[in-house]
């Protein structure tokens, strides 16, 4: 699993990358009570936007961490979107992005790189 | 008004107390609050619901009003009936300005007869006690209390917290006030408060504050409860937010606050913007503070558009979020009148897309004030 400085993680599995909140992001939220997930066949680039979390105070961007093509979303959070509270790096996931370029993946931290980030927050 | 943004931040005699039980703090109203406690916004919104929440209010602005007839010096800022308010009970009010604006939404009442006692927002109480100084004139003076903290009590066990801490409280019902003896100081304690629910409002000396704090927090029906839920609360109680619902454009008609106009005062019209109130009274406003039910995705927050059914424009929404006891998106905004009958189908739009959402009728969630015994 490889993290963003914006506590999104990246689990790549052949030439698809699935994509959530870290454990850590999704303790700073607080209770999960939305989830806008981006529509398959979405192009994302690395950067952008792709997801919505709201908790009851407010709402956050959620960004993709790598750049390709929506080809799923998690549907059940949009009926139990506690589970990214529950399952934040598990059954959490936002969605899977069909890699447009897999060096992207190397340019993120590993968990002992994130690890270390968070110590200095 | 917005909250000051320069300057070291204030904080309430309970900061400490905060720290101890892990709240995060943010600023707010220029001074350092807790936004929420370990347990989260959510948690804390339903134990408010289902037992008893505790809040630190001590950032709002409380006064007294004294000289000779303080009631009818205050009557001439504000559209309500305060000559006639009895000993021992407060009202809702609305400070206007000249042009019928709301310049801020306070509590004033008679808790013993030492004047009037007046409770007003913590990001506005600077300029709100520069304009009623500056309208009373010679013969009433006002005092602020800033040697005070306010803590609410809220929820459906408000009552029997306060009946086997704080006993004389008895008797009081909904927006009743007293000056008493409780918790081994001199308090003011008012039956009403910002949630929806039963409970009290508990002015008290400031040194006494943390002592009180914790005698509260001690009892096993009682959590503390920070402004976010505080925010959600009042939300779902349909109550508006000043600076965000109401501001100094909008009047009392067009913030759905007619209640506050009381029936002599509109036969007298002599408060501040009687001319426009009155004219807005006869034939109704050109917007009005209406409450949505979002039907379907996200909540709309503040600054969402609402539009028709037909994807026009026709107002805005001031606060919402979501409806912890719904379990859905709850939201207060201004419409047309011709937009604002209940049942009306409107849009919200949020990041683009256009979602349903329905004007209902205010509280969403029902209020369970006690107003008799």
């Amino acid at each position: 699993m490889r993290f963003t400085k914006d506590h999104e993680w990246v689990e790549v599995d052949g030439d698809v990358a699935t994509i959530g909140i870290t454990a850590y992001a999704a303790e700073q939220l607080g209770d999960v009570v939305f989830v806008e997930t981006p529509d398959v066949g979405k192009t994302v680039k690395a950067g952008d936007g792709f997801a919505v979390v709201e908790s009851v105070k407010a709402a956050s961007d959620v960004y993709a961490p790598i750049s390709g093509e929506v080809v799923a979303a998690n549907a059940a959070l949009s009926d139990a979107p506690e589970t990214v509270n529950a399952a934040p790096e598990a059954a959490g996931w936002f969605a899977k992005v069909k890699l447009a370029n897999p060096a992207e993946v190397d340019a993120l931290m590993d968990r002992h790189a994130y690890e270390e980030y968070l110590a200095t927050l | 008004m917005s909250a000051p943004t320069e300057g070291p931040l204030k904080t309430t005699p309970l900061h400490a107390a905060h720290i101890a039980a892990g709240a995060r703090m943010v600023p707010f109203a220029g001074y350092d609050m807790p936004v929420q406690y370990p347990e989260g916004v959510l948690k804390e919104h339903l134990w408010c619901r289902e037992h008893a929440g505790l809040f630190d209010v001590s950032h709002m602005g409380q006064a007294r009003l004294r000289g000779v007839a303080p009631l009818s010096a205050f009557e001439e800022m504000v559209p309500g009936d305060f000559i006639g308010l009895k000993p021992g009970r407060q009202k809702y009010s609305v400070l206007l300005n000249r042009a019928g604006g709301i310049v801020d939404d306070l509590m004033a009442g008679r808790p013993d007869d030492d004047g009037l006692f007046v409770v007003v927002n913590g990001a506005c109480k600077d300029n709100d006690f520069a304009v009623i100084a500056e309208e009373l004139g010679g013969q009433v003076k006002i005092e602020r209390l800033e040697n005070r903290a306010l803590l609410a009590l809220q929820g459906p066990e408000a009552a029997a917290v306060m009946g086997d801490l704080c006993p004389a409280v008895a008797g009081m019902v909904f927006m009743d006030v007293r000056a008493l003896a409780g918790f081994g100081t001199d308090l003011i304690v008012s039956r009403s408060g910002y949630t929806g629910e039963d409970g009290y409002e508990i002015s008290m000396p400031a040194a006494e504050a943390a002592r009180i704090w914790t005698a509260l927090t001690a009892d096993p029906r009682v959590k503390p409860i920070g402004l976010g839920a505080r925010d959600s609360l009042r939300l779902e109680a349909g109550l508006p937010l000043y600076g965000h619902d109401l501001d100094e454009t909008v009047s009392p008609v067009e913030g759905d606050l007619t209640f506050a106009i009381n029936k002599n005062r509109r036969e007298q019209r002599d408060f501040p913007g009687a001319a426009r109130i009155i004219k807005e009274l006869a034939e109704g406003p050109t917007r009005i503070r209406v409450a949505l039910r979002v039907v379907e995705g996200a909540p709309a927050r503040e600054g969402a558009e609402i539009a028709d059914a037909a994807g026009a424009v026709i107002g805005i929404v001031t606060s919402g979020g979501y409806s912890p006891i719904l379990k859905g998106g709850i939201a207060l905004g201004f419409v047309g009148p011709a937009h604002a009958a209940v049942g009306t189908r409107l849009k919200v739009i949020v990041r683009g897309k256009a979602q349903a959402a329905e004007v209902v009728k205010a509280p969403f969630v029902p209020h369970r004030y006690v107003r008799k015994l």
